[in-house]
């Protein structure tokens, strides 16, 4: 009779195995989890230090190692800030130069993208290489080609100007139609048996199907038109023109050079953007989902 | 509701082949006509040109009494019900099955009773206010076909509608759709490849091969009368057996020298197919020699797939539940009666005999 209770000596060998295994795969992620906590750190450090510089009101800016914690932290920098330049008047231009790039940049890449995805025409691949291919240049290249063309539309120092050049880029296209490719042809064609036209489909199927990728294309081209710095810089001859990022650097004075309140108009540059970004980066990264599929 | 006419109906793809190679079809008013073949006939792609989503390369496609090859889709006055339901996910049940209506530009009023209208028939009242995503498959079945109801087309058009269904689902599906039918009395379409669904649903059915139509009719002359080994073999579960034979004297000789009393107007040695039907192969005491493969315990029946000296594959043998089966192994003798034959020629077509005489195969 054979004794069940005894384990046949094979029967040990998997336990064994699935404890070296375990061992494995905690280093594993350990490793996994020490290089990313580096990539965060130096991410993040650089932020983290300026907002350190920002509040704190004693101490060496430029001490090594650097200081990790606020030295006699207090609000007087901001208040500072407020005091030396508009900073509402800034961020009313932001937020205007930003809005109008976001609603632009969502039209026309979804105006772009659409027959791209979805329509067959003669040169459609080449039209969407040449597209493709304008992601190698740097954008500092177009500079002088559309400040001239700003300047004979005669739109320079005015928002038009800062905007225009930006609402169709490449990464927006290729996000758009990688979203409306998703979309399953059979809805095309109920809708199209619906009675529905090609402006219809686009407008009552296609776009609301890819939300997350307008969600996406809306926060990216949001951080990127906030933040520009030289081209609104080099548009904007007037100062109550300028957006936030370029009305700070009026911080810097001529003779004189304030880090602490440079660190303080940046801090306020930034939160706005920061914020919105962290309320909204699960569709961010929802929208980039269909993109690298 | 239409009638509709496929003259000469051709697709050719740009610089690929020919799909379909100039069909020609009538169906009635107020019929439900199946296309059935397997996948790549051509079924699908002719259903598509109907209802406008491709394009028609040659030939005439007349609905009612309109020649339509060049009308959009949303004016020839059809519905269609896709295999993947094509629910719009961002939309209620409600207005997922008001779509057209709206788009139509249909008053508001209008469309609600309409869409109540459809959703009382199919039972869907309580689900109008959900998205797709939190139905079953059989509920966005029922949307689907909602939505194509309160059209009210002239003709329903449905790419294989219950494809994506579990089995039981599908009898239920399959009977509704038959009730359906009935209740609105319009002309319906059906593409599928599952023969039960074709021989259940259709009133008459169109058999698909290669771009071509091998044969159309109801689904009984389709089974008893195939017009050729294609429609034979395809329409029956199990197949058709097919036999190789060829004409010897006054009769066929098959497999084993074994003789077969059917008289053919043809020269000695003309090869020729004899399909059988597993109903119509006995098992007993008498006739062709053959060993049984295996036997298939179905519950109302048994199939015996046995295996004859000379013949490539096995045969199917339907027998009754209550027969004592035979043991896998075993030798039996199977018989075949002359009238249950049909005849194929080298061509593949059905061939009538001279003269069948009740002989049993010796």
């Amino acid at each position: 009779m054979t004794d069940i209770t005894t384990l046949p000596a094979s029967a040990a060998t998997p336990a064994t195995r699935s404890k070296t295994f375990n061992y494995q795969r905690w280093l594993n992620r350990s490793l996994h989890y020490l290089v990313l906590s580096a990539l965060a750190v130096i991410t993040v450090y650089p932020f983290w230090w300026t907002l350190v510089t920002a509040v704190s009101t004693a101490g060496k800016v430029y001490a090594f190692p650097p200081a990790l914690l606020p030295t006699e932290p207090g609000l007087q920098n901001f208040l500072e800030v407020f005091q030396t330049i508009n900073v509402w008047a800034f961020y009313k231009n932001s937020i205007l130069i930003s809005g109008a790039t976001v609603v632009g940049t969502l039209i026309i890449c979804s105006l772009a993208a659409y027959p791209i995805a979805r329509m067959r025409f003669a040169g459609r691949n080449f039209v969407f290489g040449a597209i493709v291919a304008t992601m190698i240049l740097p954008s500092e290249v177009n500079f002088l080609i559309n400040f001239i063309t700003v300047s004979k539309l005669g739109l320079t120092d005015t928002i038009s100007g800062v905007v225009l050049p930006n609402l169709a880029g490449a990464v927006g296209i290729f996000l758009m139609k990688q979203a409306f490719e998703a979309v399953p042809q059979d809805l095309i064609d109920a809708a199209k048996v619906d009675g529905a036209n090609e402006w219809e489909v686009f407008w009552k199927i296609m776009l609301p199907l890819a939300k997350p990728a307008l969600g996406a294309l809306a926060i990216l081209t949001l951080v990127s038109a906030w933040n520009q710095y030289i081209w609104p810089s080099i548009v904007m001859t007037s100062v109550e023109n300028f957006p936030l990022s370029v009305g700070v650097s009026y911080l810097k004075g001529a003779f004189s050079f304030k880090t602490r309140l440079v660190a303080a108009g940046a801090v306020l540059t930034v939160l706005p953007i920061l914020i919105m970004f962290l309320f909204t980066q699960r569709y961010f990264l929802r929208g980039f989902e269909g993109a690298v599929k | 509701m239409a009638e509709l006419k496929l003259k000469q109906l051709q697709k050719t793809y740009e610089d690929g082949p020919t799909v379909i190679h100039g069909i020609n079809l009538d169906i009635r008013d107020g019929e439900f006509m199946v296309f059935v073949g397997p996948s790549g006939c051509g079924k699908t792609t002719t259903l598509r040109m109907i209802a406008g989503l491709e394009d028609i390369s040659g030939g005439e496609l007349i609905i009612g009494k309109q020649v339509v090859n060049d009308v959009p889709a949303a004016k020839r006055g059809v519905a269609m019900v896709f295999q993947s339901y094509a629910l719009y996910p961002h939309m209620t049940v409600r207005e997922n099955m008001g779509f057209g209506l709206r788009l139509a530009k249909q008053p508001k009023a209008d469309v609600e009773a309409a869409v109540h209208r459809a959703a009382d028939i199919l039972q869907i009242t309580h689900l109008l206010d959900r998205k797709p995503k939190a139905l079953s498959g059989g509920q966005r079945q029922r949307v689907a076909i909602g939505r194509a109801i309160v059209r009210k087309p002239d003709v329903f058009l449905f790419d294989e509608p219950l494809s994506n269904l579990d089995a039981s689902l599908r009898i239920q599906m399959r009977i509704e759709l038959a009730k359906l039918h009935k209740e609105l009395a319009t002309t319906m379409v059906y593409v599928t490849h599952d023969q039960v669904e074709a021989m259940t649903l259709g009133d008459r059915i169109a058999v698909f091969n290669g771009g071509r139509i091998e044969q159309v009719g109801t689904p009984l002359a389709l089974y008893e009368k195939p017009a050729n080994l294609f429609v034979a073999g395809f329409l029956g579960s199990p197949r058709m057996n097919f036999l190789p034979s060829k004409v010897a004297g006054h009769g066929l000789q098959l497999a084993d020298k074994a003789e077969l009393d059917i008289q053919l107007p043809l020269p000695d040695g003309t090869p020729v197919t004899i399909g059988v039907r597993p109903e119509h192969i006995g098992l007993g005491y008498e006739g062709l020699a053959a060993v049984v493969d295996i036997v298939e315990h179905l519950g109302d029946t048994q199939i015996a797939y046995v295996r004859v000296k000379d013949i490539k594959d096995p045969l199917a043998v339907k027998l009754a539940s209550n027969h004592t089966p035979p043991a896998n192994g075993s030798t039996v003798r199977i018989a075949i009666t002359p009238e249950t034959c049909h005849v194929f020629g080298e061509d593949g077509k059905v061939m009538m005999p001279v003269r069948r005489e009740e002989t049993v195969l010796a």
